[in-house]
């Protein structure tokens, strides 16, 4: 997998089609998102404050990113300190190259993964398994996903948030021979006893990174179901893969990021489990990998900084927009075809994979604004979606010609008078052959869009300028 | 109180009865009230759809027509934020520059003139009926304007106001959005058609005709029967 996934194959309009069509799948998000939400905003109002921390949250990734070669240089002398390795990847490619040499030295062959979107950013397992290594995801919701034939995760936080319970048992009972319910717990626990086996037997650990922290050359992970400190601690060799903005300066301001990240992610004060890891095993320690490689991947992100996109690297990726956009409600991850969906994969996919392929995911948003409220750090998200918009038509030249010449039109009628008095003067006996009464039913043009759905009031016989004329003549 | 009315373009030519209901309630709260005539769209749809360079006439327009006005206020939360965000537009341009602050910060969306300008909460309608309020995204999120429409609202004789669940979400409207992604609006709406429904409102209103125009106009389609009126036309009731 790349940042495109496999459904990007199909036009946009034809993913939307689909998606919309499946009940189950639109249930599934809308109740999962609804939970998250609503814990999400007990907890945010019991702060009292989440203002002030999300002013705190925004400032902290603004001046590491404003500083961000210092921190990276810091960042990688510590963990080199510390007895690990340290290996900036510019791109996929590099990264890749590198985890496998370091899997071939050790001549692994079983790999047990953490949660981490940055391998699937860069598609690792695919190379790993390439060179005939197996690779096991751990995290839960990584773990059906990879079992039900590697779909790919419909959200960030929850890859199988477009996944019921019921469908969750049903991929367990095809591919594990589960005879079990559909009980959550009784999931897992199956999910449990074939990831022990897993964790044990393997030679190299992958695991994500959340934030990494400069001062000690240390590295965070969230989850909520341990497997991070088992794929850290079991296996000899243990990779850590991070997004080169990943980095905090010191474990004060993880601190107050992993509050904003766990509140908003899982509405949770903090996630049962917060792996910290500070290179390899020390003498004297119990457990630990004996080697310890920290890949830092660029792919992308350096060539957003100092543009006007940079605030979207603050993104801690907790997915409070994804779970709120009206959008995603309805048309779930799948249809962005992007690892990354929501307003952040709006903003963030054609800025990592270009813009060919994903011009239509910037007009998939009502610019609601409903995500850059949620944000936890203040990314303007919708106005960086509408700057999208501006760089497809004005720079990349990619809007539909009839679009073009309807946007001139409008632009021309709604700053030249004689123009627009025509035009709307006219406009109602131009539409009266599309209208049925008092409304448009059937429309033309741009208005058959709206007219397949919804009916369109008719143009007032008289303008409202015209009847404030008269208003006023007659108060006079 | 001297007013200049921005009236909006979707009021001017789709329903001038918002247009007069706020005309009229205006002069009832006893304002002077104009309408520049040179007015045509705050260029919203363009701008919003990337056509930046074909927004900037209709924007300098806008400005220039309302230079003399002391208040200037429009009955759609959304538009009267496109006027707010003139200035971040205009931001190196040291002639429209200035003046787009300068418009920025003498307009009002209807219901926050009148209470916040005007300081006043009770307009003194009447209206019998059971109304359930969408507060637009822009409205609430950009201009920042949640509370004073329902100020206002409550404050009618014979209007029982039902809260509508999950009021926040959008409506699916998003300018060209619904012409651009009419499916996905479609399921947006009808999220927020159910929504209405269950509060058992006759009336639904808002503050911004386009939101409204989305959902009348799926309503209308669906045979809803609710009925659909601008915030302005509840509050010229008498």
């Amino acid at each position: 997998m790349s940042i495109k996934t496999k459904f990007a194959g199909d036009k946009f309009k034809v993913r939307v089609e689909k998606k919309v069509k499946d009940s189950f799948m639109r249930g599934a998000v809308a109740s999962a998102t609804d939970t998250i939400n609503g814990r999400k905003n007990q907890l945010t109002a019991e702060m009292g404050n989440w203002e002030d921390w999300r002013n705190h949250g925004e400032e902290i990734r603004k001046h590491v990113l404003e500083n961000l070669d210092y921190y990276l240089h810091q960042f990688s002398e510590n963990v080199a300190k510390n007895g690990g390795h340290v290996y900036f990847a510019a791109n996929a490619e590099e990264a890749n190259k590198y985890i496998r040499e370091v899997v071939q030295k050790k001549n692994a062959k079983k790999i047990i993964k953490a949660k981490s979107m940055v391998t699937e950013e860069i598609g690792m397992n695919d190379s790993l398994e390439e060179i005939g290594c197996e690779v096991v995801e751990s995290d839960l919701g990584e773990f059906i996903l990879q079992l039900d034939d590697k779909e790919p995760p419909s959200h960030i936080v929850v890859p199988t948030l477009h996944k019921n319970k019921e469908q969750m048992r049903a991929v367990f009972e095809r591919k594990l021979n589960y005879e079990g319910s559909s009980q959550p717990e009784e999931l897992a626990l199956c999910a449990r006893k074939v990831l022990r086996e897993k964790f044990l037997a393997a030679d190299v650990g992958v695991i994500g990174c959340n934030f990494a922290i400069a001062e000690t050359g240390s590295t965070t992970l969230v989850t909520n179901e341990g497997n991070a400190d088992l794929v850290a601690d079991l296996p000899k060799t243990l990779i850590v893969c991070m997004g080169m903005e990943r980095i905090v300066p010191t474990f004060e301001e993880m601190d107050v990021l992993v509050g904003l990240l766990t509140r908003s992610a899982v509405g949770q004060k903090l996630t049962s489990y917060v792996t910290n890891l500070t290179g390899p095993r020390r003498e004297g320690d119990v457990d630990g990998p004996e080697e310890f490689h920290v890949v830092i991947v660029d792919n992308g992100r350096s060539n957003i900084l100092g543009t006007e996109f940079q605030p979207v690297l603050q993104c801690i990726r907790c997915a409070a927009c994804i779970n709120i956009c009206p959008v995603y409600r309805h048309i779930g991850g799948h249809a962005y075809g992007s690892i990354y969906p929501g307003p952040i994969g709006i903003v963030l996919t054609p800025l990592l994979d270009g813009y060919e392929g994903n011009k239509e995911l910037p007009y998939a948003s009502t610019l609601c604004a409903a995500c850059t409220e949620v944000c936890p750090v203040k990314i303007p998200l919708h106005q960086l979606i509408r700057r999208h918009r501006e760089i497809i038509v004005e720079k990349e030249g990619k809007a539909p010609f009839s679009e073009k010449m309807m946007m001139k039109a409008f632009g021309l009628g709604t700053s030249n008078a004689s123009l627009y008095n025509m035009a709307s003067r006219m406009a109602h006996s131009v539409v009266k052959p599309l209208t049925k009464g008092d409304k448009i039913t059937k429309g033309v043009g741009p208005l058959k869009e709206w007219t397949d759905y919804k009916d369109m009031p008719k143009p007032n016989k008289e303008r409202f300028r015209d009847w404030f004329k008269k208003h006023k003549g007659g108060n006079n | 109180m001297k007013v200049s009315l921005f009236g909006t373009c979707l009021v001017d030519v789709l329903k001038a009865d918002i247009g007069k209901a706020t005309v009229e309630l205006l002069e009832h709260l006893g304002c002077e009230v104009d309408y520049p005539e040179g007015q045509i769209c705050c260029g919203q749809p363009t701008y919003n759809s990337g056509y930046l360079n074909e927004t900037i006439p209709a924007m300098k327009r806008m400005i220039d027509v309302f230079a003399d006005s002391k208040y200037v206020v429009g009955p759609s939360g959304s538009c009267v934020y496109m006027l707010h965000e003139y200035p971040h537009i205009f931001k190196d341009d040291p002639v429209y520059g200035p003046k787009a602050k300068a418009l920025a910060e003498k307009s009002y969306e209807l219901t926050q003139f009148i209470v916040e300008v005007m300081g006043i909460e009770d307009v003194g309608a009447t209206f019998n009926g059971k109304v359930t309020y969408h507060p637009s995204c822009h409205m609430t999120r950009l201009l920042g304007v949640k509370n004073p429409p329902l100020t206002l609202l409550k404050n009618v004789k014979g209007l029982e106001f039902t809260e509508l669940p999950q009021k926040e979400y959008c409506c699916g409207f998003g300018g060209t959005f619904s012409v651009k992604m009419g499916r996905i609006s479609e399921k947006i709406v009808d999220e927020k058609v159910e929504h209405v429904k269950e509060t058992g409102a006759e009336y639904l209103t808002g503050a911004d005709y386009s939101c409204l125009m989305n959902i009348s106009g799926r309503m209308e389609r669906l045979g809803v029967p609710v009925k659909v009126l601008h915030i302005a036309q509840i509050l010229n009731s008498r």
